[in-house]
C-alpha cells in the first residue's frame, strides 16, 4: 500500500514524459491524482499494518499529512489541467515587467508535478529521519523546475534563491541527523539510530546536550523549508513567481511536509524530557514569524506576495501551537489542515484574477466581483477564512491554539499572537476589499465573461471543506488528529 | 591508518584555504574536484578496514565529486565564457584572513567537544566544520552563480566529512539517497546557471534583485 502510493505518481511521471498529446497528459494528471486520493482514503479508513521498526509506513501523523497533500493535489490537478489548457503557446509578455518569455515544456512540468506528489508521500511515510531528509530535499528538487515554468527573469531569480537557500538549509538538517545519531549511540559508538519510534522509546537515555544541538540544526534546517522567519526570505519570491497551481501546492502542501519533520524532532525531545527546551524555541520562532509576516502584510502591493507572507504568518502560528504543546498541538494540526485548504483555494482564485487582469498589482485589480462574479465572491470568502473569522474552520483552530496560550505565565505570547493576527487582518482586508469592490477598470468587459467550472470548482470545494470543518469536525478526523497529537507528544481536547 | 586520515584531513583544510584565495574559476573547480576525490578515501581510512559499504560510498562519492561535478562545471564555464571571479563581495586576502580565524575557532571548538567516543582522528571535527564554513562563505561572499554551486558542493563535502563520526549508524541506503539528492541538486543548479547566463548575459547572482522587498 505504502509502496503503491509512492510509485503510482512516479510511474505516471514517466508516462507523462512519453505522452505526446497535451489533452491525454492532462487527463493522466487528474486521473493519477484521483487514484492517489482514493488510495489515501483507503489508508485512512483501514490503516495498513507496518512493523514497528519499519522505515516506511503511515502512523497517525503521517496519515494526516498524507491526507492533506493528496486532497490538495487532486484539487490542484483539476485546476492545473484547466490552467495549462489556457496557457498560450509561444512568446508572451508579462505586463508588470514587460519581459517576453516562453513556457517550459508542458510534459516536463506535468512530470515534475507528479514526482512532487511522490516525494511528498515519501515525507509523510518516513519513520526514519534519514529517509525523511532525503525525501524533503527531493521535494525541493522536484519543485524548483515547477517555479521556473514561465521562463522569465523574475521567476528564474526566485528559483535560484529557492534552490540555494533551501538546499543549504536542508544540508544543516543533515548535520542535525548526525548529531542525533551521536545522541543515541552507546558509549562505544555503536547502536546509534534514526528510526523515530526507536528514538522516542529510548527517551531519557539519549544524551541531552547532543540532542539539544541536533534539534537546533533540525529546526533551522527544516524551518528554512517551512518558511519560519528569519529563514523565510526565499518564500515570498518563490510562492509569488510560481504559476498559481504550483503556488497553491507549495503553500498548502509543501510547507506542511517540513513542519512534519520539525514535529518528529520535537516529539523525540519531548520523550527525552527536553520538551520545554524545544517547545520554547518553536514558540519563539513562531512568534517572530508572525510578527515579521504581519509587518509585510500591510501595504503589500503584490497580491500573490500577500498570500505568501500570509503563509509565513500561519506557519508561525503552527510553530507556536506546537511549541505550546498539549491541546495547542492538536490545534496546530487542525490549523495545518485548515490553512492548507484555504490557502490553496486562495492561490487558485488568485490565478483566475491574474489570468483576467494580467497583473499581480493589487492597485490595478479592481471590481473583481463584477468582472468575475464567482472568483470575486470566493476571494472575499477566502479573506474571511484566512483571517480566522467564524464560522470557518480556521477560527476553531486558531481559537484552540490561543486559548491554550492564555495560561498563567505565558499570556504575553497569546497577546503578541493576537496582535499579529489583528494587524494581518487589517492589512489583508484592506487589499482584498479594494480588489473585489469598486468599478471594473477601463478596457475590461464584464458582460459575457463566463467562468469555467474547472477554474472555480476546486477552490469552491476546498473553501466549503474549511467551512464544514468550522461547523463540525467529523469523528474520523477528530480521532486521527487526537492520535497524531498524542503521538507527537501533545494532547487532545 | 591514523596517519593517513590525518594527512587527508590536512589536505582538506589546505584545499579549503586555496578555494578561499582562488580567483580563477577553472582552478577553483579543479581544487574542488581534488577535495572530492580525497574525501572518497575517507570512509576507508577513517575506519581502518575496507568494508563493502565504505567502498561503495567512497567510490560513489569520489566519482560524483571528482569526475561528474567538475565535468559539469567545466562545461558550464566553456558555454558561458567566464574565466574568473571579478570583484567578489569580500576580497581574497580578507577572505583568507577571516578563514584563518575561523580555522582557529574550529580547532578550539573541536578540542572542547566532548565526543562520547573516540573519533577517527582529532582533526576530523575541525576539518569538517571548516570545510562546511568555507562552503557557506563561498555561497555568500562570491557573486558568480557558478562559484555558489561550487560552494554548495564544498558545504556537502564538509557534512560528508563530519558524517564519518557516525558512519556506522547511517544506513548505506540513506547515504546513497543523500548522494543522489546532492547529484540532482547540482544538476538542476547547473541548468539554472545556463538560464541565468542567457537571461541576464552574466551569471552574477547579486544582480538578481528585482524581487527585493520595496523594489518597483
Amino acid at each position: 500500500m505504502t509502496w503503491a502510493l509512492i510509485f503510482l505518481p512516479l510511474l505516471a511521471a514517466g508516462m507523462a514524459m512519453a505522452i505526446r498529446s497535451d489533452r491525454l497528459r492532462r487527463a493522466l494528471l487528474v486521473a493519477t491524482a484521483a487514484i492517489h486520493f482514493a488510495l489515501t482514503a483507503v489508508c485512512w479508513i483501514r490503516p495498513p499494518a507496518c512493523a514497528p521498526d519499519a522505515w516506511l509506513g503511515f502512523d497517525a501523523a503521517g496519515r494526516l499529512f498524507l491526507g492533506i497533500a493528496s486532497l490538495l493535489f487532486w484539487a490542484v490537478a483539476v485546476y492545473a489541467a484547466h490552467r495549462l489548457g489556457a496557457e498560450s503557446r509561444g512568446r508572451q509578455a508579462e505586463e508588470d515587467t514587460g519581459s517576453i518569455f516562453v513556457n517550459a515544456p508542458e510534459a516536463v512540468h506535468t512530470a515534475c508535478l507528479l514526482v512532487f506528489l511522490a516525494t511528498m508521500t515519501l515525507v509523510a511515510a518516513s519513520r526514519h529521519l534519514g529517509v525523511l531528509w532525503v525525501a524533503v530535499e527531493a521535494t525541493t528538487l522536484a519543485t524548483a523546475p515547477l517555479i521556473y515554468f514561465h521562463r522569465q527573469p523574475r521567476s528564474l531569480e526566485a528559483t535560484w534563491k529557492y534552490l540555494l537557500v533551501c538546499s543549504v538549509g536542508i544540508a544543516l538538517a543533515l548535520l542535525g541527523n548526525f548529531l542525533l545519531v551521536v545522541a543515541s549511540a552507546a558509549p562505544d559508538g555503536t547502536g546509534g539510530t534514526l528510526v523515530v519510534r526507536e528514538l522516542v522509546a529510548r527517551g531519557a537515555s539519549l544524551r541531552a546536550p547532543w540532542l539539544k544541538a541536533a534539534f537546533v540544526f533540525l529546526l533551522v534546517g527544516y524551518g528554512t523549508k517551512m518558511g519560519l522567519a528569519p529563514m523565510h526570505t526565499w518564500l515570498p519570491d518563490a510562492h509569488s513567481e510560481a504559476p498559481s497551481p504550483v503556488s497553491a501546492l507549495l503553500s498548502g502542501a509543501l510547507l506542511n511536509c517540513a513542519f512534519l519533520g520539525i514535529l518528529r524532532a520535537h516529539s523525540i525531545c519531548g520523550a527525552a524530557g527536553l520538551g520545554g527546551f524545544s517547545g520554547s524555541l518553536l514558540a519563539g520562532f513562531g512568534l517572530l514569524s508572525m510578527g515579521i509576516a504581519a509587518a509585510f502584510l500591510v501595504n503589500q502591493a503584490d497580491y500573490k506576495r500577500l498570500l505568501a507572507y500570509s503563509s509565513v504568518e500561519h506557519m508561525g502560528l503552527l510553530s507556536l501551537g506546537a511549541g505550546l504543546g498539549g491541546v495547542a498541538l492538536y490545534g496546530a494540526l487542525l490549523h495545518a489542515v485548515n490553512h492548507s485548504l484555504v490557502k490553496a483555494a486562495l492561490f487558485m482564485v488568485a490565478g483566475n484574477l491574474l489570468a483576467a487582469y494580467r497583473t499581480k498589482q493589487a492597485a490595478r485589480t479592481r471590481g473583481a466581483l463584477r468582472l468575475l462574479p464567482v472568483s470575486g465572491a470566493l476571494w472575499l470568502a477566502g479573506l474571511l477564512a484566512i483571517t480566522g473569522t467564524p464560522p470557518f474552520g480556521t477560527f476553531a483552530s486558531e481559537f484552540t491554539i490561543l486559548r491554550a496560550a492564555f495560561a498563567p505565565g505565558r499570556e504575553w505570547m497569546a497577546v503578541a499572537a493576537l496582535l499579529a493576527l489583528a494587524v494581518a487582518f487589517a492589512g489583508m482586508a484592506r487589499t482584498f476589499l479594494g480588489m473585489a469592490l469598486g468599478p471594473v477598470p477601463d478596457g475590461f468587459e464584464p458582460a459575457g465573461r463566463r467562468e469555467r467550472p474547472a477554474a472555480c470548482g476546486p477552490a469552491l470545494a476546498l473553501l466549503a471543506a474549511s467551512l464544514w470543518l468550522g461547523l463540525w469536525i467529523p469523528n474520523g478526523l477528530n480521532d486521527l488528529l487526537g492520535h497524531a497529537a498524542r503521538l507527537l507528544g501533545g494532547g487532545a481536547p | 591508518m591514523q596517519n593517513g586520515t590525518g594527512s587527508l584531513l590536512i589536505f582538506l583544510i589546505l584545499t579549503d584555504l586555496l578555494l578561499l584565495g582562488s580567483s580563477r574559476l577553472r582552478n577553483a573547480i579543479r581544487i574542488g574536484a581534488a577535495q572530492g576525490v580525497a574525501l572518497g578515501l575517507l570512509p576507508w581510512l577513517a575506519h581502518g578496514q575496507l568494508t563493502g559499504s565504505a567502498l561503495l560510498l567512497g567510490a560513489g562519492s569520489a566519482a560524483l565529486k571528482g569526475v561528474v561535478f567538475p565535468a559539469l562545471l567545466h562545461r558550464a564555464l566553456r558555454e558561458i565564457h567566464v574565466r574568473r571571479e571579478i570583484e567578489p563581495l569580500i576580497g581574497y586576502i580578507p577572505s583568507l584572513l577571516i578563514g584563518t580565524g575561523v580555522l582557529a575557532a574550529a580547532f578550539a571548538f573541536g578540542a572542547r567537544l566532548p565526543l562520547p567516543w573516540e573519533s577517527p582522528s582529532p582533526l576530523l571535527v575541525p576539518a569538517g566544520l571548516f570545510t562546511l564554513w568555507t562552503g557557506v562563505f563561498l555561497i555568500m561572499a562570491r557573486r558568480k552563480a557558478i562559484t555558489q554551486v561550487l560552494g554548495y558542493i564544498v558545504l556537502e563535502n564538509g557534512i560528508f566529512a563530519l558524517g564519518m563520526v557516525v558512519v556506522e549508524a547511517m544506513p548505506l541506503l540513506v547515504e546513497l539517497g543523500v548522494l543522489l539528492d546532492v547529484f540532482v541538486a547540482v544538476f538542476v543548479m547547473g541548468i539554472l546557471v545556463f538560464h541565468i547566463n542567457r537571461e541576464f548575459d552574466h551569471i552574477d547572482s547579486d544582480q538578481l534583485t528585482a524581487l527585493k522587498e520595496g523594489a518597483p
